[in-house]
């Protein structure tokens, strides 16, 4: 019997994440890893591994894995149904599979993404250190299909069960602080247009950005007609494009962008944006 | 010089030329607690370890620095064998007006440096492009440059390490058998950083 995980139905789509490869932007390298960062640190810790371990993050639910050998599966992010072999399990909780049993994720009732971490965690081969599929590069493994083998790791520690927790309940409107800079003195006074905006959460967004439909940020008059030059572009930045609509990027963008970002998304308010689905209500709430 | 708060723990140094960005940077390689240190055309991104505010680490980092100066460090040297047969070598050479050979010359000959990267993985902007071959982008992009191909385009010059779309004047591609530019299993995987020395060599 062989550790691994054998896929058999991923749902809209379904990636293997661990917490990405930072660090390499000077490369061109966007950082990937999971957008809910703390579910998967979170479910790697249930399931007895490094908050490091790959797991699969999964959009909308609808994984469905059939267990090689026996393993413990733990299921974080938004609560989701969790079935093994068609029964209720339960999320946020070690849940041991025996070789052959099927675990199912379904839709989150809120929210968008789950994370599966396996007991040894997900061991496909790593890039730059990480195991993250960066949809912008290519980077990691392909997207999840039917028939796919997942080998798993040496478990080095049990689950723990003991502190299993409550699931987070994504809310259906988000006040996201943003810090203001670098390029804050494009735009006419930006932190009273921040406030007063109201957004939704667009269906175009993806793991590359968060696009926001609603109020369009207009530029200062002496900055109305100009071209920036491209310039570094961190993690949760809120870049203006010339539409005036703004898009936060997430774990797979660019390095590099020809917009002005009026702003930054402070790492640790990320993970909410993660969970926001499309029409979600959004305020930026400017800081500092 | 400008620095503008890019994030809890970035700073946006906004500089006066490529030559100073090259410094700078230079200058920040050894400041403890960088997590990521990252050229552009005019900028450079500073992101700090949390701690003391990264402005003003980074302020004291560069203070007294001369900025004007070329930066004394270490830098790798990177050679690529090209087989120069472009598409484009007849039009760069028109434009230039100078012969297909003198192109040849000219690229090859230039001692280059990565400036930085960006648009894919392993894509390193280089400086160093002798003036005749500084030449505007193709007024309509190709939507596939292969792999490997060796291009222009304004003051840079470039490689194309995996197939995209792409404007750059195509002078020639990497010969068969050189360095990928890019191979995540490779360690490293890009074959250019920022700072590295670059030349090109006629191959076959």
């Amino acid at each position: 019997m062989t550790r691994a995980l054998t896929v058999l139905a991923t749902g809209p789509l379904s990636l293997v994440q661990d917490l990405g490869r930072p660090g390499n932007a000077h490369l061109g390298v966007p950082p990937s890893g999971a957008l809910d960062a703390p579910s998967l640190a979170l479910a790697n810790r249930l399931a007895g591994n490094d908050e490091s371990a790959a797991g699969i993050e999964s959009v909308f639910g609808g994984l469905r894995l059939r267990a090689g050998s026996s393993c413990t599966v733990v299921v974080t992010g938004p609560s989701a149904p969790v079935l093994v072999n068609g029964r209720a399990a339960g999320s946020h909780t070690p849940v041991h599979l025996r070789a052959g049993d099927e675990v199912e994720v379904g839709s989150p009732l809120a929210g968008l993404r789950t994370y599966l971490a396996a007991s040894g965690g997900i061991e496909v081969p790593a890039h730059l250190g990480s195991r993250s599929t960066d949809v912008l590069s290519g980077l990691g493994p392909d997207p999840l299909a039917p028939g796919d083998v997942l080998p798993l790791g040496t478990p080095t520690r049990p689950p723990r069960g003991a502190d299993a927790v409550p699931p987070p309940s994504p809310p259906d409107s988000l006040a996201v602080p943003v810090l203001l800079g670098p390029r804050d003195d494009w735009f006419d006074g930006p932190a009273a247009q921040l406030a007063a905006g109201a957004w939704t959460v667009s269906p175009e967004s993806n793991r590359v950005g968060l696009r926001l439909v609603g109020t369009r940020l207009t530029r200062a008059a002496a900055f109305a007609d100009r071209e920036l030059t491209s310039e570094p572009v961190v993690t949760g930045a809120v870049q203006v494009p010339a539409s005036g609509r703004p898009v936060v990027f997430l774990a797979d963008h660019p390095t590099t962008g020809g917009y002005p970002v009026v702003g930054v998304v402070p790492g640790d308010a990320l993970a909410a944006l993660a969970q926001a689905r499309p029409g979600t209500r959004v305020r930026l709430r400017p800081v500092g | 010089m400008r620095l503008l708060r890019c994030g809890a723990d970035g700073v946006l140094v906004e500089l006066g030329s490529q030559a100073e960005v090259a410094a700078a940077r230079a200058a920040l390689l050894t400041l403890p607690g960088v997590v990521d240190l990252v050229p552009a055309a005019r900028t450079l991104l500073v992101v700090l370890t949390p701690g003391a505010p990264a402005a003003t680490r980074v302020r004291e980092a560069l203070d007294g620095v001369d900025l004007t100066a070329a930066p004394a460090v270490d830098a790798r040297s990177v050679v690529l064998p090209v087989v120069y047969d472009g598409p484009d070598l007849d039009l760069v050479a028109d434009a230039a007006g100078i012969s297909t050979d003198e192109v040849v010359r000219l690229h090859s000959g230039a001692a280059y440096t990565v400036a930085f990267t960006g648009f894919a993985p392993g894509f390193g902007y280089l400086t160093g492009l002798p003036e005749p071959l500084r030449q505007p982008r193709l007024d309509t992009p190709r939507t596939r440059v292969p792999e490997g191909s060796v291009g222009v385009a304004g003051e840079f010059t470039g490689v194309y390490p995996r197939p995209s779309p792409g404007g750059w004047r195509l002078l020639g591609r990497l010969a068969d058998g050189a360095d990928a530019l890019f191979d995540p299993t490779r360690t490293p995987a890009a074959l250019l950083a920022p700072g590295d020395a670059v030349r090109f060599e006629v191959a076959g």
